[in-house]
């Protein structure tokens, strides 16, 4: 046997061979928050920069359970080619790029043995490095333990090192070194409703901490969502959270209308109307313009056979009141396939207000897949393209806003997360 | 002493199936390994000091139970995959 000598190099690396791991180190300061009322955020202009209109080749980066692979585009989008894996066995629950620096990407990652890690590239995806300092909460009596990094994303653009990380079970973890080394958000993992037990229940899998969504006209405001434990709002950049759930309804509680305890699946803010959301909840479709505070439920418009269950939801980056959602079985056991085993992506281009089915293209029968919350993403070209990844390993694409699909790639593990980084880096 | 790796931890020591690691306790040792191989702890013991719940730890052929269990010289520590997910 090999006996390793106490020199050894702090330089990593990682099979498969084509993923390099190099060590870093560097400790931030740490703050304490504290929770107080949020005050009323001001208002703001309607149309900000989310009419870029992106062309050209895509890469769709594909979280899965066993590793990382990449899709990339030819100009036209018509050809795929299939990369990778990144991390082969490893659990990466969400791998995504930042755009305000083209290189760099960090992935949440763990495997059925080892415990929850970060890995970083700040070069596209030729190197990987371990965090030095992952997400951990705080060593105390009774205290917990991150069971996994379940969503990441870069921070705001005037802020170009920050990075969020949402942890199962429930816990905020911010970097502010591009992903290197990460701090605990105090004033969300020691929130006093943490105490009430639907807040952060577990929802099969565990509490997940999911869709950090970031003001891009305001860093101090942000969303996120619990599941369940419902969304939270900060309007002083983490210093407090308000619950901001009125509207949306917890069917698997004795209140429905609880002030929290909530099971949003996926969020998403308008990159065109940064005050419309969208939300993909347990209990049915919701959309909010921000200034009503209020969740409406435009799930009720979908056609009654289908449902308004499912997991992701996605908003046109250039019109606020188009989104598309994939809609799951809901009923009686909670199958969580297509309904019908007919996959099909609903539309709408009134924010809601009715729903046109979209399944050119998919399995007419016997098609029993899901898709998860983060592996549902839109680009931003004129002819938009819309990319699913499915729980049987299969990508999506359409390159006519749903209006078609095609499967360009499949058999790989299930899939956890897509993100689509445009201008074919 | 020698401290026996499990095939899921040797991307951090290179490929080495042993190592030497120095402590009295096994939390001197594991940190010992971390010092020579960062990162490798966490993924073995949570920031609570528990043992992951799919790892196994054993010293000599006895399995330790928490961070203090004491390790004398001669000792030899395995760090095993548990047998989990059939």
């Amino acid at each position: 046997m090999a006996v390793a000598s106490k020199a050894a190099p702090r330089k990593r690396a990682t099979k498969p061979a084509a993923t390099k791991l190099v060590g870093a180190k560097k400790p931030p300061a740490k703050k304490l928050l504290t929770k107080k009322s949020a005050p009323k955020r001001k208002a703001a202009a309607k149309e900000v920069s989310g009419g870029a209109m992106g062309s050209g080749p895509v890469s769709l980066l594909v979280s899965t359970m066993k590793g990382a692979f990449t899709l990339k585009s030819n100009a036209t989008r018509s050809k795929w080619t299939l990369s990778g894996p990144t991390m082969l066995g490893q659990v990466i629950n969400h791998l995504a790029h930042d755009p305000r620096t083209r290189k760099v990407r960090v992935m949440g990652a763990k495997t059925g043995h080892l415990g929850p890690t970060i890995y970083y590239t700040k070069d596209g995806g030729k190197t990987w490095k371990e965090a030095s300092k992952p997400p951990a909460f705080p060593k105390k009596e009774g205290g917990k333990a991150v069971d996994a990094n379940f969503f990441v994303t870069p921070g705001h653009k005037s802020q170009p090192n920050v990075w969020w990380a949402g942890t199962i079970p429930v816990g905020l973890f911010k970097s502010t070194d591009g992903g290197d080394t990460w701090e605990p958000v105090d004033s969300v993992n020691n929130h006093p409703d943490l105490a009430n037990e639907a807040f952060g229940a577990p929802a099969p899998g565990g509490p997940y901490t999911h869709s950090v969504l970031i003001d891009p006209r305001d860093a101090d405001h942000m969303y996120f969502g619990i599941s369940c434990g419902g969304v939270l709002e900060t309007t002083d950049g983490g210093k407090s959270w308000n619950h901001i759930n009125k509207g949306s309804v917890s069917l698997f509680l004795p209140t429905p209308d609880a002030e929290f305890g909530q099971d949003p699946h996926c969020m998403v803010m308008s990159p065109s109307n940064p005050d419309v959301l969208w939300q993909q909840n347990h209990c049915g479709i919701y959309r909010m313009d921000r200034k009503d505070a209020n969740w409406v439920r435009v799930g009720d418009n979908m056609p009654k056979a289908i449902g308004d269950i499912g997991f992701p939801v996605v908003v046109h980056p250039r019109d606020s009141e188009t989104a598309w959602v994939f809609p799951m079985d809901g009923t009686e056991v909670w199958p969580r396939t297509s309904p019908g085993g007919k996959p099909a992506t609903y539309m709408t281009t009134n924010g809601g207000k009715s729903w046109k089915r979209q399944d050119k293209g998919f399995p007419k029968t016997h098609g029993y897949f899901t898709v998860f919350r983060q592996a549902m993403k839109s680009d931003t070209q004129k002819n938009l393209g819309l990319y699913m990844g499915t729980t049987n390993g299969e990508v999506w694409v359409s390159t006519n806003a749903g209006g078609s699909w095609k499967c360009v790639a499949r058999w790989l593990p299930r899939i956890l997360a897509i993100d689509v980084v445009e201008g074919g880096r | 002493m020698k401290v026996h790796l499990s095939t899921h931890v040797r991307h951090y020591t290179h490929g080495a199936a042993t190592v030497e690691a120095s402590g009295g306790t096994l939390e001197a040792v594991l940190l010992d390994l971390d010092r020579q191989f960062p990162g490798i702890k966490f993924r073995l013991i949570d920031e609570q000091d528990g043992i992951r719940k799919h790892m196994n730890i054993f010293i000599n052929n006895d399995k330790a139970r928490e961070l203090k269990a004491a390790i004398s010289p001669g000792d030899e520590v395995h760090i095993l995959g548990a047998l989990s997910g059939g």
